[in-house]
């Protein structure tokens, strides 16, 4: 399991065209997003965190799929199924590989926001990572799963989001809803049942995941 | 086909059901004190949402089994009961719309629970076109089956959501109080009588969609041996 994710993530620190996509999709959904707000209004400040996670999302869907074409591209799949490794372990590295490069793209993302939408930097930084980091765990697993669902349809690139956006919902409202208390200044103890929903949102879909990609990827 | 006694009995049992909640909803029972005569599309509204959730409960299971057992008997169930879940959920979704218009004074609002069905309409929706986009119809149904299970735990956070986020959708049956809507006896009756109703509807299309299924694999199969002979 831990050499498929750190073949992955050589790959990916190699030509870190993943990782590049992801941030330039973000740092472009934010801007586009931004020209829907009236940029001194106070609307804006409160529509802040929904526009990082909108920026989250966007860039997070379009790296999924990137993850999985790449290793149908040469039939790579073929080989990492034929290994002796369990398939549950395969989606345990595919999807930490997701999390990992969607977290790198965060660490730029995040103060680009902060800049954009001039915000406290090392607060907004500490308040938000336990959901952000939370939020993208889900994610990953979430989009892990459906990105391999979605490679066996013939509109793939349409189906990724039609089948993981709706699910991830809860995921999302959570993330947004927390956030933007904790940017409004709200302690830790008041968003609690919203970081509880992420948390069990991960586990399980983690082991949702687990358990099914063995039937995703059976030929 | 031979005929079963359910098949012979759901029938009327469904049109006598039907009727009686017929009457009773607009003429046996009597308006609501604050709401007035559109508080009488409930009965229906919560009728929708009992078949709703029962085929969703379906689908979910039919899922599991599928993928345990890889019978596509369970298979069919779960198209079966996702695609009556869909229309039940939207007719859910449109009588709700039309109580909302007079009470709420708009016809949408982003209250938790709305939402969250709306996402469930959109994951039911997409499980069906899993079905169709996917490029094998086997394949199709085993991805189609692991949508089903996760969408059961969306199921699940519909009903956390309610109490979590506190919306403007009100608790009819008990409330946080635990004192019922339905203070008239025949209100009550009235429920009972439509949800019956119309759950005996789900149950008798329901079989009709499943025996519909059944006919295409033995279509299928009868073809598939003409082509090999």
């Amino acid at each position: 399991m831990l050499a498929i994710l750190w073949k992955d993530l050589r790959i990916e620190l190699r030509t870190k065209e993943t990782l590049a996509a992801l941030l330039l999709l973000g740092l472009l959904t934010l801007v586009v997003l931004s020209f829907a707000f009236d940029p001194t209004s106070a609307l804006r400040e409160a529509a802040a965190p929904g526009v990082l996670w909108m920026a989250v999302i966007f860039a997070g869907t379009l790296g999924m799929n990137r993850s999985l074409l790449r290793e149908r591209e040469a039939d790579c799949l073929q080989g990492l199924l034929l290994a002796p490794v369990d398939r549950g372990s395969i989606y345990l590295a595919k999807t930490a590989g997701n999390f990992l490069v969607m977290v790198a793209a965060q660490l730029v993302l995040v103060p680009i926001f902060v800049f954009f939408f001039n915000l406290p930097l090392w607060l907004t930084a500490v308040r938000l990572t336990p959901v952000v980091l939370l939020g993208l765990l889900g994610f990953a697993a979430v989009g892990t799963m459906f990105a391999a669902v979605s490679l066996r349809t013939r509109a793939r690139e349409v189906m990724l989001p039609l089948l993981m956006l709706p699910l991830a919902a809860p995921l999302i409202i959570a993330g947004i809803q927390a956030s933007t208390a904790l940017m409004a200044g709200q302690p830790f103890a008041d968003v609690a049942h919203w970081l509880n929903l992420l948390v069990a949102f991960d586990a399980v879909f983690l082991v949702v995941g687990w358990m099914a990609f063995e039937y995703v990827v059976e030929e | 086909m031979k005929s079963d006694p359910i098949d012979a009995l759901l029938p009327p049992a469904t049109v006598a059901a039907m009727l009686a909640a017929l009457y009773l909803v607009f003429v046996g029972v009597p308006s609501d004190a604050v709401q007035g005569p559109v508080q009488r599309i409930f009965y229906v509204h919560m009728s929708m949402w009992l078949a709703t959730f029962t085929s969703f409960a379906i689908v979910g299971l039919a899922s599991v089994l599928y993928l345990h057992r890889r019978s596509p008997r369970w298979d069919n169930l779960g198209r079966a009961a996702a695609e009556l879940g869909l229309l039940f959920c939207t007719l859910g979704l449109a009588t709700g719309c039309i109580w909302g218009k007079p009470i709420w004074g708009t016809w949408w609002t982003w209250d938790p629970r709305l939402t969250l069905t709306l996402i469930l309409w959109m994951i039911y929706a997409a499980y069906l076109l899993l079905r169709t986009l996917a490029i094998e119809p086997t394949q199709g149904a085993t991805l189609a089956a692991i949508l089903g299970v996760s969408g059961v735990v969306d199921l699940y956070l519909i009903n956390r959501a309610v109490y979590w986020w506190r919306g403007i959708h009100p608790a009819v049956i008990v409330d946080r109080q635990g004192n019922s809507g339905l203070s008239d006896p025949l209100m009550r009756l009235t429920l009972l009588v439509c949800m019956l109703a119309f759950f005996l509807l789900f149950l008798w299309l329901l079989r009709l969609r499943l025996r519909a299924a059944r006919l295409q694999d033995t279509v299928d199969d009868l073809r598939a041996e003409l082509a090999n002979a």
